[in-house]
């Protein structure tokens, strides 16, 4: 029997990908533990997005982007496999944008997208999953009155948390968040911080992040990726207290990027 | 030695005359065009407008609106007066007044009575073509933005419906008379003589025969979708490339697929865009000539295109009056004179407010929908 939160939920192996031929990635190889935070940091265009986005397949959509080799696992399951429910996946692995992106519809209507999708209809259904998914991105009780008005009303870190509320919606195992705060001021940043931290007892939390500020406050585990390759990989508190590797060091002292 | 006054000049500035000249030009010609469109307007109001409106209650000639045209009879009685009446009048005052001498009569086809069936017919081609070309159009964007990989052969695709809208329009009328009116298969159980290739089907005597739709309402319809579909493609996809990029990526990160993302998170954002588009289709499909011609347009017919039909659908095999053709055949296939101007400006007139209305139509439900699809 294996125990879901001391698990590791993904396994990326030897991964090497390609857009139209230009490599991004080499050999990247790591594990990522359940139920934990685990940010990627580096700066910019070292593959770090380019990896997250790996994990649900988000990448398949650009024309000529690929995975070259290596395998990408969630739960023992390679999700490159032809014969991968591709919608389903992406159920299971949410995803949360850098640029909050809520669809130009009512609160209420983007919460529930992704189950009216997936076929759910019942109108008490879906309410009560829409409570639970708001309750549980922090934001029912500033928007329980206004449900039905539009969501571009709300101010950035209300819709970047309607935007994380919709992801959890659809209940995933695993929440893929892109650089999550980077359009966000410091006060909203802070409390999508504290939500993740509470999240991360249901989820797995994957984050990027430019803020190595972020990764140290509230990732469990830090990858630190340079030029497409995984340079570093370990707990946090290591990786920023005592790196093993000189890039990473001259990284996060602010040497470079 | 640097002397401060010298950039104070003497007499006129620099190339005065010059400038002077060049913008005087320029202004002169702009408003040029402006009275140039003033007259045209002006023209079909003060001419059309006595055709529309009346001096008694309800201010505006309702039988012009609504009645059949017919041929103007114009004479002199024994008394001297003028009158002109419309064939069913006519006959009524002679009747009335029979065996009285008429003097100095003459007739005019088509100038008298009303000009519902036009306004009628133009209203079903202008409908009907753009159902026709917004499903065809709206299709091929959504291929071309959503789906299609950008390719040489893509390219050659979108150059070559480009290169459609550079077609004069009686070249498309030719093309939907040889295709529309005459080849196109349909399923019959009396094939015409002239059809040109008969396939029997096994049911009953039915066979499919490519005999075209002949002169009819669908013929004129397909014929002017064709025109316009360019239009409506090339300014849907870019609509639709307009939708920002977040709305796919977040569908899509949520389970849905390609055709759930189009369907509930790009079409309703770009339709005011794809409206807009088809707002200038709308008026150029209702003002052209050429295509109809051939392919859907009679000078007269008695009966309103849905008059006299067995079942409803029978109206797409009808033929209409149009009326842009209504004018051309008052302008220049009768007589002209000063009573047939009456009906030609009044024509002008109505099609004028129509086209407008149309478009203002289409404007109101485009600012509508903006205001709710925002983002």
């Amino acid at each position: 029997m294996v125990n879901p939160v001391q698990d590791t939920a993904i396994h990326i192996d030897n991964v090497c990908f390609a857009y139209s031929g230009k490599q991004a990635l080499h050999d990247v190889s790591l594990e990522i533990p359940s139920h934990k935070i685990t940010a990627f940091i580096g700066p910019s265009g070292c593959g770090k997005s380019t990896l997250l986005r790996c994990i649900n397949r988000i990448n398949d959509r650009i024309a000529g982007a690929r995975i070259t080799s290596g395998t990408v696992r969630i739960h023992e399951i390679d999700i490159y496999r032809k014969d991968i429910d591709i919608q389903e996946l992406r159920r299971r692995v949410g995803m949360v944008f850098q640029k909050y992106n809520p669809f130009a519809k009512s609160i209420y209507d983007n919460v529930v997208f992704g189950l009216k999708i997936a076929g759910m209809t019942k109108r008490s259904e879906l309410d009560a999953a829409a409570e639970a998914a708001l309750t549980g991105a922090a934001l029912w009780d500033e928007v329980k009155d206004r449900l039905h008005s539009s969501a571009l009303g709300l101010s950035g870190g209300q819709q970047q948390r309607l935007c994380i509320a919709r992801a959890i919606a659809n209940e995933p195992d695993i929440l893929l968040m892109d650089e999550p705060c980077a359009a966000l001021d410091p006060l909203a940043t802070l409390k999508i911080e504290e939500l993740m931290l509470e999240l991360k007892k249901k989820f797995t939390i994957v984050i990027v992040t430019h803020n190595m500020a972020q990764a140290s406050r509230c990732s469990d585990r830090t990858a630190f990726m340079y030029l497409g390759k995984l340079i570093e990989y370990g707990d946090t508190l290591q990786i920023f207290r005592n790196p093993s590797d000189k890039q990473t060091e001259a990284y996060i002292s602010g040497a470079f990027g | 030695m640097f002397n401060p006054e010298s950039i104070i000049r003497k007499g006129r500035p620099k190339g005065y005359l010059r400038e002077t000249l060049v913008r005087s030009f320029l202004r002169g010609i702009t408003y040029l065009i402006v009275i140039i469109a003033l007259m045209i307007f002006g023209k079909i109001l003060i001419d059309g407008a006595p055709a529309i409106f009346t001096s008694k209650f309800p201010f505006v000639d309702i039988e012009f609106l609504t009645a059949k045209n017919e041929t103007l009879h114009v004479f002199d009685d024994a008394q001297g007066t003028r009158h002109q009446l419309p064939a069913s009048k006519y006959s009524d005052y002679v009747n009335a007044h029979a065996g009285a001498t008429l003097y100095n009569e003459q007739t005019f086809s088509y100038s008298g009575g009303g000009i519902a069936g036009p306004i009628v017919g133009t209203a079903l081609l202008t409908i009907g073509s753009m159902i026709l070309a917004l499903f065809f159009g709206v299709s091929a964007a959504i291929y071309l933005a959503e789906y299609a990989k950008q390719s040489p052969f893509i390219h050659a695709v979108r150059l070559a419906i480009l290169n459609l809208a550079g077609i004069p329009s009686i070249v498309f009328g030719l093309f939907g008379f040889s295709v529309f009116v005459l080849a196109v298969p349909i399923i019959t159980n009396t094939p015409s003589d002239r059809s040109m290739l008969t396939i029997p089907l096994m049911v009953g005597n039915y066979v499919l025969s490519f005999q075209g739709w002949n002169s009819s309402l669908i013929a004129g319809c397909a014929t002017l979708a064709c025109m316009i579909l360019p239009v409506i493609i090339t300014a849907s996809e870019e609509s639709l490339r307009a939708v920002p990029q977040g709305f796919r990526d977040a569908s899509l990160a949520m389970g849905g697929t390609r055709w759930q993302t189009i369907r509930k998170c790009v079409l309703p954002y770009s339709l005011p865009g794809i409206l807009t588009s088809s707002l200038l289709a709308i008026a150029r499909v209702a003002g052209e000539t050429a295509p109809i011609m051939f392919t859907a347009a009679v000078a007269a017919k008695d009966d309103l295109p849905w008059q006299g039909l067995s079942n409803p659908f029978g109206v797409l095999s009808s033929q209409v009056q149009a009326l842009p053709y209504h004018i051309y055949t008052l302008a220049a296939r009768i007589p002209n004179s000063e009573y047939t101007e009456r009906a030609q400006y009044g024509s002008v007139f109505v099609f004028l407010v129509l086209v407008a209305s149309l478009s203002f139509g289409s404007m109101i439900l485009r600012a509508k929908l903006r205001k709710k699809l925002k983002w």
